[in-house]
């Protein structure tokens, strides 16, 4: 009993003191800057800016090693967004770091999978859920389009998929841009 | 008479109102005398009844049945999700076939999940209630009819009532019964107030219980004496004093719950707010005869009358229909289409949308399916540049500046056009039946309100996925931490011992065991190679040597 108590004591306080220096070490003094060219970006943490995620990205940029038209997913809005925080020209995106395209998500084909929990290491948000010789799938959710389980999949049953046009997503078109909507009837 | 639950004195009616006059407006034919004076009319019961799960203002409908289930009329369907939700009933008896998507009225033309049910034909219900006086309920108890019986404002917008009944939790001064038809052709509230004046004065009342307002007034139009004469002999016949009735000029939008307050008061609902912000609630008609039915007769929300006009169908008139029945048995009620028909509009002329199709169920908020010939609503010329003669301004009863708004969407400057109060427009499209210049400003203004919901929706997205980047980040870190925290713990452990050497030995040794342990154990565990067939046992034979062959050449290589 007495043993069980001290190891219990013990080990609560070896966790508080790692989670005590991890909050100290990993206490970032946050740069406004940073953060409000953070806030611009999509948060698709894709790594195509060639940074290792967004928050890396908007570091870069603040320091004046990143240009601002490196991020495909954010497309034009985004550069515009940027040139207009930080009163710079916007730009066209570099296409050395892709193309611009409509958000789209990953499904995982569950017949395939063989659960090898790969893409679950890949995915920089955690939208997929699984576990070591379960079938895995993706939270659509929370699912940002970014890619990166898609080579790690030694299966390749992870597929990319449109986000189907829903009526809560939909957007009236601007006039001029409309189709000419005519009755069908009889 | 259990009044004693909640005392309510009934406040005098006051005989005369000062009438107030709201910004721009306009004065448009009313092309109601088609319909109004035709009793409404049953429709045919459909085969099919197709219910979306989104009928309101809110959070869908969560669906409670599945195919094959039988439903009778009334029985819950789908319940509501969250506050700002409402439920669905079934319409009448019959199985509930698929719930899947199918095309819905919306101008998208896109499709919503539905609960489709054939129909057959017996209409049974469930328990028959009895009627109760409602004096006699608790409070929540009314509401929760109120709420239980799926209502939603039918005036057009859905919002859910209990919502806006709020229930009592604000005083409430004035109560408004909005029986002004919100756009020309649309006669299915002066209708049902024709024929249904005792339903819709004791809907009335019970609004009044709950909310207890200083006063109470029932707004109708000037040309709707038929209407008025029902409500008044009504109101007399009950010997009702609180509740008056109020009428307003014909112009519109007056039937806009903002203007209407604006005409009856003077007062303004502030920007972006709500009538509750200043202490006042207003009810359509109809929501106030189906709230009777909620309350008294317990009945759910089931059907609704659509006024069905427009000189594209033979004979326009009002129709009462059960939820989900296909417009398309609407227009065949109404006698058909004309030879000469060219759009179908759901809603009135100035704020309806065009759809493609009439393959679309009747809604809650479905008040009026309007087909048109070319002559009637001609298809408008082509836009012409803006002459800023600020004939839009004069038009526009929300008070804003339509041009601006125009001018700050059409260049994507979105935060202006906020700015600018955007979010007050009610799409009334005044401003572009006004417009020489023909632009479809209306439309810019949708456009402009949905794209910021869009980018609004994306800031939300993009926030949650950095916040859960940023745990797996932090989680990933702890981790490592935590391991490196054991490994210098065990190497401490370790070379705390003497050095001999023989404890450290003991302790690889016992590892060692561990290890072994571990691997008989869980080579017993493998089951699936026992109970082999012949064949297999072959196949499994004919690996093994191939592995071994390939391994010793390899050695040798
Ligand atoms: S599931 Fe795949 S595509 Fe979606 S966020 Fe995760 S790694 Fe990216
Ligand atoms: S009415 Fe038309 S042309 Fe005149 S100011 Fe308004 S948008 Fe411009
Ligand atoms: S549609 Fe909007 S901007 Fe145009 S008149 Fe109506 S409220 Fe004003």
């Amino acid at each position: 009993m007495l043993t069980a108590l001290l190891a219990l004591g013990v080990l609560a306080a070896l966790i508080g003191l790692v989670l005590g220096y991890a909050a100290i070490r990993f206490h970032v003094d946050s740069d406004p800057v940073v953060e409000q060219i953070d806030k611009l970006l999509p948060q698709t943490q894709c790594g195509q800016c060639t940074y290792a995620g967004c928050r890396p990205y908007a570091e870069a940029i603040a320091a004046g090693e990143a240009d601002i038209n490196q991020c495909p997913p954010g497309g034009e809005a985004t550069i515009n967004a940027l040139a207009d925080l930080l009163g710079r020209d916007p730009k066209p995106l570099n296409p050395e770091h892709g193309e611009h395209s409509e958000k789209t998500v990953v499904i995982i084909d569950e017949q395939v999978c063989i659960g090898c929990t790969l893409c679950i290491q890949a995915c920089p948000v955690d939208a997929i859920v699984g576990a070591a010789k379960q079938m895995h799938t993706v939270i659509r959710d929370e699912c940002t389009g970014c890619d990166l389980c898609i080579p790690p999949c030694p299966v390749e049953c992870i597929h990319i998929v449109p986000l189907q046009p829903r009526i809560g997503n939909w957007v009236w078109p601007q006039p001029g841009e409309q189709d000419d909507r005519q009755v069908v009837h009889g | 008479m259990a009044e004693s639950a909640r005392s309510f004195t009934r406040p005098a009616a006051q005989p005369f109102r000062q009438l107030h006059r709201f910004h721009g407006g306009l004065k448009l034919p009313g092309h109601r005398e088609i319909t109004a004076a035709t009793p409404i009319r049953q429709a045919p019961m459909p085969a099919q009844l197709v219910l979306p799960l989104q009928q309101h203002i809110g959070e869908p409908a969560e669906c409670l049945v599945q195919p094959g289930d039988t439903v009778y009329r009334g029985q819950p369907i789908a319940r509501q999700v969250g506050d700002i939700s409402a439920g669905l009933h079934a319409p009448t008896s019959g199985t509930v076939l698929a719930i899947e998507d199918r095309p819905v009225a919306h101008p998208s033309g896109l499709q919503a999940a539905c609960i489709i049910i054939e129909t057959d034909g017996e209409d049974r219900g469930g328990k028959t209630a009895t009627r109760v006086d409602y004096h006699d309920l608790p409070l929540d108890e009314l509401c929760d009819r109120i709420r239980a019986a799926g209502i939603v404002g039918l005036g057009g917008a859905g919002f859910p009532t209990q919502v806006k009944l709020g229930c009592n939790a604000r005083p409430v001064k004035l109560l408004i019964i909005n029986a002004v038809e919100c756009e020309p052709y649309i006669a299915c509230d002066n209708r049902l107030v024709q024929e249904r004046a005792a339903e819709v004065i004791e809907g009335v009342r019970i609004l009044q219980y709950i909310v207890q307002p200083t006063e109470c007034i029932i707004a109708i139009e000037d040309g709707m004496s038929a209407a008025e004469s029902a409500l008044r002999a009504e109101l007399a016949r009950g010997n009702d004093t609180g509740i008056s009735l109020t009428r307003v000029p014909e112009i519109y939008p007056s039937g806009g719950e903002r203007q209407l307050i604006k005409v009856l008061t003077g007062e303004e609902v502030p920007s972006q707010g709500f009538p509750a912000d200043i202490g006042m609630i207003c009810q359509n008609v109809g929501t106030t005869a189906a709230v009777y039915n909620a309350v008294i007769k317990q009945q759910p929300l089931v059907s609704r009358i659509v006024t069905v006009t427009g000189e594209g169908v033979a004979q326009p008139q009002n129709i009462e229909a059960l939820i989900g029945t296909p417009v398309s048995q609407l227009i065949a009620a109404a006698g058909g289409y004309n030879a000469h028909v060219d759009r179908l509009l759901i809603g009135g002329p100035m704020m309806g949308y065009a759809v493609a199709n009439d393959d679309i169920p009747v809604t809650k908020t479905m008040n009026c399916i309007l087909a048109v010939t070319r002559d009637e609503m001609p298809a408008p010329p082509p836009a012409e540049p803006c002459i800023r003669c600020s004939k839009c301004t004069d038009a526009c009863p929300a008070d804003l500046l339509p041009q601006q708004l125009y001018w700050y969407t059409r260049s994507s400057n979105l935060d202006a056009a906020q700015d600018y109060n955007l979010f007050d427009c009610i799409e009334c499209g005044c401003c572009a039946y006004v417009c020489p210049s023909h632009i479809p400003l209306v439309q810019y203004y949708r456009h402009a309100k949905a794209e910021i919901w869009t980018r609004e929706q994306q800031t939300r997205a993009s926030d949650f996925a950095r916040q859960r980047h940023e745990a797996r980040l932090e989680r990933l870190e702890r981790i490592k931490q935590e391991r490196a925290a054991r490994m210098a713990k065990k190497k401490q452990a370790l070379a705390g011992e003497d050095d001999s050497g023989a404890s450290k030995k003991a302790a690889i040794q016992a590892a060692l065991d561990r290890v072994k342990r571990k691997k008989e154990q869980s080579h017993a565990t493998t089951k699936n190679t026992e109970n082999l067939t012949a064949e297999q046992q072959q196949l499994i034979d004919a690996a093994d040597k191939r592995r071994r062959e390939s391994s010793t050449q390899s050695a040798d290589d």
